[in-house]
C-alpha cells in the first residue's frame, strides 16, 4: 500500500461489518449474518423486557396472599404471556440467533452462512411471529397458559389463542431455517483443515441444537395448527365431546416442548465451554467427551418427553420408560460438569465478567439438574408435580443456565462485536447481583413447592406468604442485575476503551481477526493446522511452563 | 422459627411418610454433589489464578479412566433413585382391594363428590381415618388436577376418561385440596378441604349429613329411568358379572369391562360391539350428566358379583 502515493493516508477509523454501510436500508436489507445478529439482539432484548415486566407483575401480585393487585384474568394472562414470550420470543433464539449467527460462520473459517438470504428469512419471520404475539396480547391477552392445554385452550378460553398460536407457528419457521443454515453451514463450509474434531464446542452445541430445532419444531407448529382448527371449525382432535383425547395434545406437545429444553440450554452449555477455556487458558477437558454428549443431549431429549405427564392418565408402564430414560440424560448433563471443572484444574485462572457468569451457570445448572432428578423419580413427582418444585427447576435449567450463559457470551465476546470493552468492576458486580438475586427468587420456591403450592395460582393460602415474599425480594435484586449490563453495553459501544483484536489471549478463529470484524470476516481464508483451545500458539511462551 | 419458615407439610398418611424420606435423601445427594462441585471450582480458582498476564494453563487433553468414572458412578446413582422412586410410584398406582370407594366430578371450579351412601359435597371432602379411600374422578369440561399434599398425591381429572388415586390417612384433621392442572380463570380458588374423621366420628357425619339415595340405587333409578332396564334383561348383553371381566368383541378383541369401557359403552355403544349381539343400542351422549355417569357406574360395578342371567327389577 505504501507504493501507491495516491491513496489518501488510511483513515484513523479501519473498515468494519459495523461502518459497511448506514441508514435503515443498510441493515433491514443486510445479508450479513453479524447485522442480522445484531437485529436478532435488538429483537429479543425488547421481548426479553416486556416478559421480565410480566415476572415483576406477577412477583407483586404474589407478595401477599390474596388476589389483589389485579384480577384473576389478567393474573393468568400475566403468567401465559410471560412463559410465551420468554420461550418462544427470548429464550429459544437466545444464543443461536445472536451468538450463533455472529460466532458460527467466523468459527469455522466462512465468510457468512451457507444461505445468507434465508437467514435474513428469518429474522423477517421471527419479527412477523413477534408482531402477531404483541397484537394478541394488546387486544386482549391469552389466558392458556403458555402450555396452551386442551381442551381448554380449544374450546373453552375466550381469549385471542388462536392469533397467539399463528404467531408461535411463524416464529417456529425462523428457528427451523436458523437450525437448517447452520447444519449446512457446518457441513460444507468448514475452512481447510477445520476437522470435525478441530472445532470448538460452541460449534458442537449449535450442531445439536439445530438437529432438534429442525426435528422439534414442526411438530409443535402442526400442533398448534390443530389446535386452532378445532378452535375454528369445531372439529373433534382434542375435545372429547367430539370424540377427540385431550391428552394426545400433551404427547404431541410435548414431544416438541422437552427437546426445546436442550434447544435453549445446549448453546449454553457451547457458551459455557469456550469461556471456561479462555479464561484458564487450557484445553477444554475430555473435549470429545463434552461434544459427543452434545449429540447425546439431543438424541435422547426426544425420548423423554412423558415425563411431563406422569400423573395424566399415562399407563403406569410407559411412565416406567420415561422416567428411565429421564434419568439416562442426566448422565451426559453431569459428563459436562465434571469436564468444566476439570479444565479448570492447573489452568490460569482470571475471574473476569464472563468467567463469573460461567461459574454461576455451573452452579444454578447443576442445581437444575439435580432437582430434575426429583422430578424424573416417579413416586415424588406424583406430589410435586404442577407446584412450585417445577417452576424453581426450570427456572434453574432456562434462567439460571440458559440466560447465564447468554449474559457471559454477551460480555465475552462483546469486544469482539462492538470493538470496543465494557466496563469490568460494574460487570463483575451485575454477574454478582444475577447470581445472588437468583438464587433468593427461586431457591424459596422449591420449599414452597414442597409445601404444596401449585403453579399458576393468583391467590394462595397465607402459610405460603413467607417464600413468596422471599422471591419477590430476589425477584427485585434479579431484576437490578439484569438492568445494569443493558446501560453500560450501550455506555461502552460509544465511550469504552477500544478492545483490539484479542483482549482476553483467547484461541478462537474470531479473536484472529479484527475487532468488529471486516464483512468478510477473513481477509484470506484461514487454513486450520490443529486443535482448538491450543494457548501455546496465542501466547507462545518464551521458557517452558512450570 | 419452622412455625415462621415451613418446610415441609404435614404428613397423612404411610405414603406421605415414605415420599419425604426419599425426598430428603435427595436434597441432601444435591447439597453433596452441588458442594463437591463449587469446592472444587473454589480450590481451583485459588490455587491456580492466574499470577503473569500471559501465562497459560497446562496442556492437559483429558483422561478416560476420569471420564469413565464420573460417567459410570453417577449412572450407579441414578438406577438406584429410579428403582427407589419407582417402586413408592407401584404403591401409589396400586390400590389394595376392598377400598372405599368415593366418586368425584370435576367442573369449572369446583369439585362435586359423591360417597357411596349417596352423600354429596362441594369442595369437601369427608373421609374415614385408617381406611384405603379410592377417588374415581372425571371431569365436565377441561382437565383439572385432584391435589391433596398431605397425602403426597395428585392426579389429573380428565373429561371423557376416569382416573383414579389412592390413600389411607392415619390421623384426622382438615387438610388442604387443590386444583392443580391450570383450568381457567378461577383455577386458584378451585380448592376445598379434606377432613379425616375418626371412623365413629365419620359414620357419624354420615347420619347427621341427612339421608341420600345410595350412589347404587340412584344409579339404578337411572338405569330404569332411562329405559335401559328393558332391553339389558333379554336383547342386551347382561350387566351382571360384566364388571371387573374381560369381554370378546364382535372384531375378535378382547376387551378389560372397567370404567372406561363402561362409559364408553354408554357414550358410543358401536364402538365396542359384544360379540354374538347386534350394534342396537343408542347413544347417551348428552343424555347423562357426569355425576349421573358416575352413579350408574356403581350401579353396574354392583353388579358385578351377580350372575349373569339373573333377572332383575
Amino acid at each position: 500500500m505504501s507504493t501507491t502515493p495516491l491513496v489518501p493516508p488510511q483513515s484513523e477509523v479501519k473498515k468494519n461489518y459495523l461502518n459497511a454501510g448506514y441508514g435503515i436500508k443498510s441493515w433491514l436489507l443486510t445479508t450479513d449474518h453479524k447485522r442480522i445478529a445484531l437485529l436478532y439482539l435488538a429483537s429479543i432484548t425488547f421481548f426479553f423486557l416486556i416478559g421480565g415486566l410480566f415476572a415483576l407483575l406477577i412477583r407483586l401480585e404474589l407478595l401477599t396472599p390474596a388476589g389483589d393487585l389485579v384480577t384473576s384474568e389478567t393474573y393468568n394472562k400475566l403468567f401465559t404471556m410471560h412463559g410465551v414470550i420468554m420461550i418462544f420470543f427470548f429464550l429459544i433464539p437466545s444464543i443461536p440467533a445472536t451468538l450463533g449467527n455472529f460466532l458460527v460462520p467466523v468459527m469455522v473459517g466462512a465468510r457468512d452462512l451457507a444461505f445468507p438470504r434465508i437467514n435474513l428469512l428469518s429474522w423477517y419471520l421471527f419479527v412477523i411471529g413477534g408482531v402477531l404475539a404483541i397484537y394478541s396480547m394488546m387486544a386482549g391477552g391469552v389466558d392458556t397458559g403458555w402450555t396452551f392445554y386442551t381442551p381448554y385452550s380449544s374450546v373453552y378460553s375466550n381469549t385471542h389463542v388462536v392469533v397467539m398460536i399463528i404467531g408461535i407457528f411463524v416464529a417456529g419457521f425462523s428457528s427451523i431455517l436458523t437450525g437448517l443454515n447452520f447444519i449446512v453451514t457446518i457441513h460444507t463450509m468448514r475452512a481447510p483443515g477445520m476437522t470435525w474434531f478441530r472445532l470448538p464446542l460452541f460449534i458442537w452445541s449449535n450442531y445439536a441444537t439445530s438437529l432438534v430445532q429442525i426435528l422439534g419444531t414442526p411438530v409443535v407448529a402442526i400442533t398448534l395448527a390443530l389446535v386452532a382448527i378445532e378452535r375454528v371449525f369445531k372439529l373433534g382432535i382434542f375435545n372429547p365431546t367430539l370424540g377427540g383425547d385431550p391428552v394426545l395434545f400433551q404427547h404431541l406437545f410435548w414431544f416438541y416442548s422437552h427437546p426445546a429444553v436442550y434447544i435453549m440450554v445446549l448453546p449454553g452449555m457451547g457458551v459455557i465451554s469456550e469461556i471456561i477455556s479462555a479464561f484458564s487458558r487450557k484445553r477444554v477437558f475430555g473435549y470429545e467427551f463434552v461434544a459427543l454428549a452434545s449429540i447425546a443431549i439431543s438424541i435422547l431429549g426426544f425420548l423423554v418427553w412423558g415425563h411431563h405427564m406422569f400423573v395424566a392418565g399415562e399407563s403406569v408402564y410407559s411412565a416406567l420408560s420415561f422416567s428411565f430414560l429421564s434419568f439416562l440424560i442426566a448422565i451426559p448433563s453431569a459428563i459436562k460438569v465434571f469436564n468444566w471443572t476439570a479444565t479448570l484444574h492447573k489452568g490460569s485462572i482470571s475471574f473476569d465478567t464472563p468467567l463469573l457468569y460461567a461459574f454461576g451457570f455451573i452452579g444454578l445448572f447443576t442445581v437444575g439438574g439435580l432437582t430434575g432428578l426429583f422430578l424424573a423419580s416417579l413416586g415424588l413427582n406424583v406430589h410435586v408435580h404442577d407446584t412450585y418444585f417445577v417452576v424453581a427447576h426450570f427456572h434453574y435449567i432456562m434462567v439460571g443456565g440458559t440466560v447465564m450463559a447468554y449474559m457471559g457470551g454477551i460480555h465475552y465476546w462483546w469486544p469482539k462485536i462492538s470493538g470496543r470493552m465494557y466496563p469490568e468492576g460494574w460487570g463483575r458486580l451485575s454477574a454478582l447481583l444475577v447470581f445472588v438475586g437468583f438464587n433468593l427468587t427461586f431457591l424459596p420456591q422449591f420449599v414452597v413447592g414442597y409445601l404444596g403450592m401449585p403453579r399458576r395460582y393468583h391467590a394462595y393460602p397465607p402459610e405460603f406468604q413467607i417464600w413468596n415474599v422471599l422471591s419477590t425480594a430476589g425477584a427485585t435484586v434479579l431484576g437490578l442485575g439484569y438492568a445494569l449490563p443493558l446501560i453500560y453495553f450501550f455506555w461502552s459501544a460509544r465511550y469504552a476503551a477500544k478492545a483490539g483484536p484479542n483482549p482476553w489471549g483467547a484461541s478462537g478463529l474470531e479473536w484472529q481477526i479484527d475487532s468488529p470484524p471486516i464483512t468478510e470476516n477473513f481477509e484470506v481464508t484461514p487454513v486450520i493446522t490443529g486443535p482448538p483451545y491450543d494457548y501455546r500458539k496465542v501466547l507462545p511462551q518464551e521458557e517452558p511452563v512450570g | 422459627m419452622a412455625t415462621y419458615f415451613p418446610f415441609l407439610p404435614e404428613q397423612g398418611s404411610r405414603f406421605a411418610t415414605g415420599v419425604d424420606t426419599f425426598y430428603f435423601s435427595m436434597v441432601g445427594l444435591t447439597i453433596f454433589f452441588a458442594s463437591l462441585i463449587f469446592a472444587l471450582i473454589l480450590f481451583f480458582s485459588v490455587r491456580y489464578r492466574r499470577r503473569s498476564p500471559r501465562e497459560i494453563g497446562a496442556d492437559i487433553h483429558g483422561s478416560l479412566p476420569l471420564e469413565i468414572f464420573w460417567s459410570v458412578v453417577p449412572l450407579v446413582i441414578v438406577l438406584g433413585i429410579f428403582a427407589w422412586a419407582t417402586e413408592l410410584f407401584f404403591t401409589r398406582s396400586n390400590p389394595p382391594a376392598n377400598t372405599y370407594d368415593v366418586y368425584v366430578a370435576a367442573k369449572q371450579w369446583m369439585w362435586k363428590v359423591q360417597h357411596p351412601e349417596g352423600i354429596s359435597e362441594i369442595n369437601e371432602l369427608h373421609v374415614p381415618a385408617g381406611r384405603a379411600v379410592k377417588l374415581v374422578m372425571t371431569s365436565q369440561d377441561v382437565i383439572h388436577s385432584f391435589y391433596l399434599p398431605i397425602f403426597r398425591i395428585k392426579q389429573d381429572v380428565i373429561p371423557g376418561r376416569y382416573t383414579s388415586q389412592w390413600f389411607q390417612a392415619d390421623k384426622p384433621g382438615k387438610y388442604h385440596l387443590f386444583c392443580a392442572e391450570y383450568c381457567g380463570t378461577n383455577h386458584s380458588h378451585m380448592t376445598g378441604w379434606v377432613h379425616v374423621m375418626e371412623p365413629r366420628d365419620y359414620q357419624h357425619w354420615l347420619s347427621q349429613a341427612g339421608i341420600g339415595t345410595s350412589m347404587v340405587a340412584a344409579g339404578e333409578h337411572l338405569f330404569t329411568s332411562l329405559g335401559c332396564a328393558s332391553c339389558h334383561v333379554r336383547d342386551c348383553p347382561p350387566l351382571q358379572g360384566l364388571y371387573g371381566s374381560s369381554v370378546a368383541l364382535q372384531d375378535g378383541r378382547t376387551v378389560f369391562a372397567g370404567e372406561a369401557y363402561i362409559r364408553e359403552s354408554i357414550l358410543a355403544p358401536t364402538a365396542k360391539v359384544v360379540r354374538g349381539y347386534r350394534p342396537i343400542m343408542p347413544t347417551f351422549q348428552g343424555q347423562v350428566s357426569e355425576e349421573g355417569m358416575l352413579q350408574l357406574l356403581a350401579y353396574i360395578k354392583s353388579l358385578a358379583g351377580e350372575a349373569p342371567g339373573k333377572v332383575q327389577k
